[in-house]
């Protein structure tokens, strides 16, 4: 994880984490050129996995380049290019996170060609959805985007970072849907499981939020332990927090965990 | 496998149409209300005074609301009323309703309320 200490690695993996995955993102600057992309891509294809694998921990990523550099369209379009020369990395799980974040039509551009690339390449797809005020719009414009490409199959799609008011937006149209937990100002351990309970188990999964800003790469064990507060068995939090995910992941015949 | 199925939906004992609902198999609900209570009460207690000491801060604060504080107090509503899913009704008093995409960002955070809404 490009934003963590290895003391993170290490707390994971004695919490019980069998893997990682980390998607390409907005680095909280803006990069001046696809070089820098470059040079990203291989930070999360060759230099995290040997990080993470001193603490015995597989290392998975997601490639693209983040909607919040999507407004340059031309940069974005050199970004686009790059991507394919890495996804034979024995560690790249699909395209991701792409998706939106202040629903632009320059956002909306990239994105298609996003799914494109991902249709073409047959590759798993991870989604962004907008922060905030913006989710709701963007939710309902990527799902209306990603039902349009008939090459990509839902279930081959996870849509993160749904709330209360977006998972059924992902869940009826049979994509995944992704619960990211962080310890302030979005989805907390026991809103997750409420989502759960009220909305659906079968094609969710919980995802921390391990990036620059407040985040807390435990959450999902800490979530773990609120649903055994609540009297949840052994067996739905198994299913829910290990089994789900691996499920969606082993799409990828790159994925593999160690049980 | 799809996990979900179409299931036709009845108002009021009127056939009013053909609505699709998806069915899906959720975690079991399975916490008593007193134990819900005994696990979350204090902590939400502790939200709500958060809350009110929030709006006395900014109300005693010069100056006007903006839309932000227009969205809350528009939300703050949804607690006391009836009914279920009040977190996705406050998520919806919070969201930009549109559907036209924008010609270009803005700037690239949220703020948490969507300005548009008068």
């Amino acid at each position: 994880m490009v934003s963590r200490t290895t003391d993170d690695y290490l707390k994971m993996v004695t919490s019980g984490c069998e893997a990682v995955c980390e998607p390409a993102f907005w680095a909280g600057f803006d990069r001046s050129s696809v070089a820098g992309f470059y040079d990203y891509f291989l930070q999360l294809t060759m230099h995290e996995p040997k990080r993470a694998e001193r603490f015995k921990l597989p290392h998975y990523s997601w490639l693209c380049i983040n909607p919040k550099e999507s407004e340059d369209m031309v940069l974005a379009q050199e970004v686009l290019d790059l991507i394919p020369k890495f996804l034979d990395r024995p560690n790249v799980l699909g395209i991701g996170e792409i998706g939106l974040n202040k629903n632009t039509r320059n956002e909306i551009a990239i994105l298609e060609k996003h799914i494109t690339l991902a249709a073409e390449h047959g590759q798993l797809v991870l989604v962004h959805t907008p922060h905030l005020e913006d989710k709701l719009k963007g939710t309902k414009l990527i799902v209306d985007l990603i039902k349009a490409e008939s090459r990509l199959e839902p279930g081959r799609v996870i849509i993160d970072h749904v709330e209360e008011h977006t998972v059924s937006l992902a869940l009826d149209a049979g994509f995944w849907a992704g619960i990211t937990l962080y310890p302030e100002s979005k989805c907390t351990p026991a809103r997750a499981i409420d989502i759960v309970e009220t909305c659906g188990k079968e094609q969710v999964w919980l995802n921390c939020a391990c990036d620059w800003g407040v985040s807390d790469p435990l959450a999902v064990p800490k979530t773990a332990l609120e649903m055994r507060r609540r009297g949840h068995s052994a067996e739905a939090i198994d299913s829910l927090i290990y089994q789900n995910p691996v499920r969606f992941l082993s799409q990828c015949r790159k994925f593999k965990v160690g049980r | 496998m799809r996990d979900f199925f179409a299931r036709l939906i009845f108002s009021g004992g009127v056939r009013k149409g053909f609505i699709f609902e998806t069915a899906r198999e959720k975690l079991p609900s399975i916490m008593k209300r007193e134990q819900a209570l005994d696990l979350y009460f204090i902590d939400a207690r502790s939200k709500l005074i958060d809350l009110a000491a929030f709006l006395d801060r900014a109300e005693r604060s010069p100056g006007a609301d903006d839309f932000r504080l227009a969205a809350f107090r528009e939300a703050l509503k949804v607690l006391g009323s009836d009914g279920p899913e009040k977190a996705r009704r406050v998520l919806l008093a919070f969201s930009d309703p549109t559907q036209e995409p924008l010609a270009a960002a803005p700037g690239k955070s949220a703020c948490g309320a969507w300005p548009g809404k008068k």
